[in-house]
């Protein structure tokens, strides 16, 4: 009996962060060997959950013994087991990136740097598969509190903007916080199944949505939902390349995650999105709105990765909308666009460390004749690129192509949604291709053909999950068509 | 009407697009990676020419790849529109091929592994778009064919090619991620499906008139490859590409490639009736006259050779669309011929223009003076070319543009007829002069040698070839006409 | 009015725990010195440990404390012992927020070490100049 496997999954990473930080004293070789082994398990252990969960549904998974609504439950429905694979997967391709660029970053300090790494991870597994609103705080907290530390390696200004990001994750951590004590103040219990049952009754009540309020804001906060987007752009960008490469992906997908399972398993799609049907309209504008904010910003910018990072702070605009919409193409959409999003994202900032380790840094004028120089990152670069665009048959078109349907569907007040989506496309084709161009002309002389540069690509241990990652993009786009009926349809919430 | 499941018309997209990967490998050996060229040209020729008699018999293939989103299949089918469209390119891919070796030798250019590499991806999504099933695929390939024919349009590489591209870029793309990816959507969340179904999709799903019109002109707006003002800015600044490129993709593949993606949404997705009863075909007509008369304008302002043959190049186009508006048999038939005609007369005129490049290094038409006398063949075969585009018979040009007046006559519509004599006319008053100048003009201080200057045979013998393809259509356009027939039927 | 001054003075500890939230919340935004932003910081961590608290509390309740015997014979009154449970969850949230404040300490040393201040201004303003 595979029962115990779930907890596995959180366990590996989390245990081995401990040993990882011992043995690495002695052989600095232990730290890649345990990280990448026990991903590797998470991943595994994922996966077979993953089948379990589509097979058998929903899992139950009491800790301790200590049976719901007392104990701390783990529910892992689809959606959570898709998440759990989804993270693993990524996590797993960008330690092999992130063990390349710690050693170059950090000499000397790789088992530290990888304790909390994997402390990380362990806590955005957790994250996917809680099912109490309380342990959901704490793991709330201790990816934060380990992403706060690994963003203060960087270099410079790192640590400024790594205070900042604190103050910003305290309010919002603090916001979910609250939110939870009225909750409880309301049903006295912290159980989400058991909340959500109790909840209908007073769903009038003034408190309930103050409750909501606060639990929706916390998670805007925490995944940077423009105008909450402030501490983000300068927290990505300066932190260390190995960090990036782990957060970007990652964190404030789980945020989105976060808010479906606080709309959906505590609350109801039916109070969230249908007994206001102003703030829904209200939300989605807002979404539009960031898009359009985010990738205007993204287009002022000169360097790589705080590029990436105002793009990033579009793509949740995309998904928060698609969640809003309230309907299957859109939640579709959003969900799809969650894994796709992660994976773009991982492939685009495993490109850029790729870069930041050969270059030194990430401006955009430093990347002139990069084509030449390191062709086979430059062009998994590209393929990532498309994706964003939303260029066929790569992933990013399908998800874009669900959410832009669903806001047809939904109706005219959707159109200002549907025109952000479009115009974001039009603005990540000027971005991606501002890039290109400089990386495809040589710098400096009118004619490039002369003065050749030398053919300088990045390492085995960044160029494989970067190809990786990238061939991943094209087989989930040609894959669309199955991957949606098989693994995103049974995912959606149920309602839709 | 049997329909083939067959792996055929994978293996005519896939073939050049895996030659491209054996192009790359063959980089640092010339003559290899040409041979490479040459026989992935041929095999596509062969392979789609193979499938003819099935499609003339009134069959067809088809081939799903992939399921991508519900309803609408990754899915490859050969029909009779495909077929006409798919030969008349991969026939004018072989003369490319030879053409290019030529020409890139003789100019020893730079990076032509990644011009022979691009050039057969380019051609894969050409043929793809030709034999896309629906809508989506469609798109896929028409987007695969913008980006990789941007390696292609800034081959240069210097500031002129950078701002080119940038332009090409943002006519091509933005309209299709702007305008026809939203046109696309609509469809699908009206009708459910994209397939291309003979008579259109929207027929009976009590889609209001004003949605029509809207996505009548998304998809025109959309396919910005068609060249119609105002989208049409892109064309001629990528004539800054090799001559090879402007001559095959801007004269035959990309732009044929907009104008085949609109007529599939008006013949196979928005539907002729449909069209018809709300009177958005005349409409069309009228909007696209204005894109003949006034590129043929601008066309006899232009020294330079090769942006004249781009705006002749957009005058044209928007005959293959005026056809399609006229939404009659003889005026849809007109259009698609045009197709097929154009590319024979234009590629020619590029060629030659090329030809002249490469034998003389002149790119304006003043200072061409007299090099007809020092290179007759290929001025001859421009001379059989602009025939042709000025629609005089015995010459292939002929046989479209009378049906076009034919299909103009039938509507009642003497304004197209008119449009169609005007324009004509300044095809002629383009053309002339060069052909005039290049014969019996006199050369400009005393650079008149003697005897014959042309360029190398490999960029002789695929002008020829092109320029009596001209010639025999006029005589056996038969295939073609009986896949039109098919086609509209 | 009357009845709004009661309902002040009979729910004090909550209106005691948004005004000290209001103040920590204003110190987090408003302040420029790092320092007093992390003190901010805990007091607004602190007005939430102080509401989840009060919540738990029961006007003549005692410690939740229970003979064994008497809880097994069925007789415990809810009334006479307060809920421990927000409190415990409290212990949590001052591990978290302690972890955060000890975080955020060694971040300013970082700061502090590179910029020579810890006042926000002139921080930027070596930022800008460099």
């Amino acid at each position: 009996m595979t029962s115990n496997l779930p907890l596995y999954v959180l366990a590996a990473p989390l245990l081995t962060a401990f040993v990882v930080n011992l043995a690495g004293r002695f052989w600095r070789g232990s730290v890649a060997i345990l990280s990448l082994g026990a991903l590797l398990f998470s991943t595994i252990s994922a996966v077979l959950v993953l089948q379990q969960v589509l097979t058998h549904g929903t899992i139950h998974y009491t800790v301790g013994g200590w049976q719901a609504p007392w104990g701390i439950e783990l529910v892992i429905d689809p959606l959570a087991a898709l998440m759990l694979a989804l993270i693993s997967v990524v996590a797993l391709l960008a330690t092999f990136s992130a063990l390349a660029s710690a050693r170059q970053e950090l000499p000397g300090r790789e088992h530290l740097f990888f304790t909390l790494y994997l402390i990380l991870i362990s806590g955005l597994l957790g994250l996917a598969v809680t099912g109490d609103a309380f342990n959901l705080y704490v793991l709330l907290e201790i990816t934060s509190i380990t992403t706060y530390c690994l963003i203060a390696m960087g270099k410079g200004r790192a640590p400024l903007a790594s205070f900042n990001y604190i103050i910003m994750g305290t309010i919002g951590a603090c916001f979910y916080l609250l939110g939870v004590g009225y909750l409880y103040m309301l049903t006295g219990s912290l159980n989400m199944a058991d909340i959500q049952s109790i909840l209908p009754g007073m769903y009038g009540s003034i408190s309930v949505a103050t409750a909501f309020a606060f639990l929706l804001v916390g998670v805007w906060i925490k995944m940077a939902f423009l105008p909450l987007h402030g501490w983000l752009p300068n927290a990505y960008t300066l932190a260390p390349s190995s960090t990036s490469v782990l957060i970007a992906p990652l964190m404030t997908k789980v945020a989105v995650f976060l808010m479906i399972r606080i709309i959906f398993s505590i609350f109801s799609p039916d109070y969230a999105f249908f007994q206001h049907v102003g703030v829904q309209h209200l939300i989605v504008w807002a979404a539009a709105l960031a898009i359009l904010i985010a990738s205007g910003l993204a287009l002022a910018q000169t360097d790589l990765k705080r590029m990436l990072s105002y793009i990033i702070v579009a793509e949740v605009g995309y998904m928060v909308g698609g969640v809003w919409l309230a309907n299957t193409a859109a939640m579709t959409g959003a969900i799809l666009h969650i894994v796709n999003d992660a994976l773009m994202t991982l492939c685009l900032f495993l490109a850029a460390s790729a870069i930041v380790y050969r270059l030194g840094d990430s401006k955009l004028a430093s990347m002139k004749g990069l084509y030449r120089r390191m062709p086979l990152t430059m062009a998994a670069f590209t393929i990532g690129a498309f994706s964003m665009i939303g260029v066929p048959p790569t992933a990013g078109f399908f998800s874009k192509w669900y959410l832009i349907l669903g806001g047809i569907e939904a109706g005219s007040w959707a159109w200002v949604y549907v025109a952000a989506l479009l115009i974001s496309s039009l603005v990540n084709a000027v971005l991606f291709f501002r890039i290109i161009e400089i990386a495809y002309f040589q710098g400096g002389g009118e004619h490039g053909h002369s003065a050749e540069m030398p053919r300088q690509e990045a390492c085995a241990w960044q160029l494989s999950p970067l190809l990786l990652s990238a061939v991943a993009l094209l087989a989930i786009g040609l894959a669309a068509g199955p991957l949606v009926e098989h693994l995103i349809i049974p995912a959606l919430p149920a309602g839709f | 009407m049997n329909i083939i499941t067959s792996l055929l018309p994978v293996a005519a997209v896939g073939i050049s697009l895996l030659g491209a990967i054996f192009i790359i490998l063959a980089n640092r050996r010339p003559n290899l990676r040409e041979s490479v060229t040459l026989l992935i040209a041929v095999g596509k020729f062969l392979l789609v020419l193979g499938m003819l008699p099935t499609v003339l018999a009134g069959g067809g293939f088809v081939f799903t790849l992939a399921e991508l989103i519900p309803g609408v299949p990754f899915q490859l089918r050969v029909d009779a529109m495909g077929m006409f469209f798919a030969l008349v390119a991969s026939f004018l891919w072989i003369c490319t091929s030879i053409y290019s070796i030529g020409y890139m030798r003789a100019l020893q250019e730079h990076d032509q592994t990644r011009y022979y590499a691009s050039f057969a991806v380019a051609i894969s999504a050409t043929i793809g778009v030709a034999f896309s099933a629906n809508l989506l695929t469609l798109y896929l390939f028409y987007e695969m064919l913008s980006l990789s024919t941007y390696p292609l349009v800034t081959h240069e590489r210097n500031a002129e090619a950078r701002v080119s591209g940038r332009k090409y870029l943002t006519y091509i793309l933005g309209t299709s991620i702007g305008f026809a990816l939203p046109a696309m959507l609509i469809v699908y969340a009206i009708a459910g499906t994209l397939d291309f179904t003979s008579g259109g999709i929207l027929t009976g799903t009590g889609v209001s008139p004003g949605t029509v019109a809207l996505l009548l002109v998304l998809f025109v707006a959309g396919f910005a490859k068609a060249g119609i003002m105002p989208f049409h800015g892109w064309l001629p600044a990528a004539m800054v590409a090799p001559t090879p490129v402007s001559s095959f993709l801007h004269g035959v593949a990309v732009v044929k490639v907009g104008v085949f993606s609109i007529l599939r949404v008006i013949f196979d997705i928005l539907g002729p009736d449909l069209l018809l009863s709300l009177d958005l075909g005349i409409a069309l007509t009228y909007f696209v006259s204005v894109t003949i008369l006034a590129a043929s304008l601008i066309a006899l302002t232009q020294d330079n050779l090769k942006r004249r043959l781009a705006y002749s190049t957009i005058g044209q186009l928007s005959y293959m669309i005026l056809g399609a508006g006229m939404l009659s048999a003889a005026g849809m038939t007109g259009g698609l011929l045009h197709i097929a005609m154009h590319a024979f007369g234009k590629i020619t005129l590029f060629f030659c223009a090329g030809a002249i490049y490469v034998a003389s290094h002149k790119k304006y038409i003043s200072e061409m003076d007299g090099l007809g006398r020092k290179m007759p063949i290929t001025y001859f075969a421009f001379f059989l070319g602009s025939l042709s585009i000025i629609g005089m018979p015995p010459l292939g040009g002929f046989l479209s543009k009378w049906q076009l007046v034919i299909g103009a006559v039938q509507a009642d519509q003497l304004v197209l007829v008119a449009v169609l004599l005007i324009s004509s006319l300044l095809n002629a008053a383009y053309f002339f002069p060069i052909v005039y100048r290049g014969f019996f003009a006199p050369a400009k201080n005393g650079t008149e040698g003697d005897g014959f200057h042309e360029a190398p045979l490999w960029c002789l013998v695929p002008l020829t070839i092109t320029a009596l393809g001209s010639l025999i259509l006029f005589f056996y356009p038969g295939t073609f006409l009986r896949l039109i027939q098919l086609a509209l039927s | 009015m009357e009845s709004m001054l009661g309902v002040v003075v009979a729910k004090y500890n909550y209106w005691l725990y948004v005004v000290l939230m209001m103040i920590g919340f204003y110190a987090m935004i408003g302040k420029r010195n790092l320092v007093k932003k992390l003190l901010g910081m805990n007091i607004f961590q602190t007005a939430i440990i102080l509401f989840f608290v009060s919540m738990g509390a029961k006007r003549g309740g005692g410690i939740p404390i229970l003979d064994k015997e008497a809880a097994l014979a069925g007789a415990v009154k809810v009334a006479e012992v307060v809920n421990p449970l927000p409190h415990v969850l409290m212990l949590t949230a001052i591990v978290v927020s302690v972890s955060v404040t000890g975080v955020a300490l060694a971040v300013m040393q970082r700061i502090y070490k590179e910029y020579g201040t810890l006042e926000e201004d002139e921080i930027l303003d070596k930022i800008g100049r460099s």
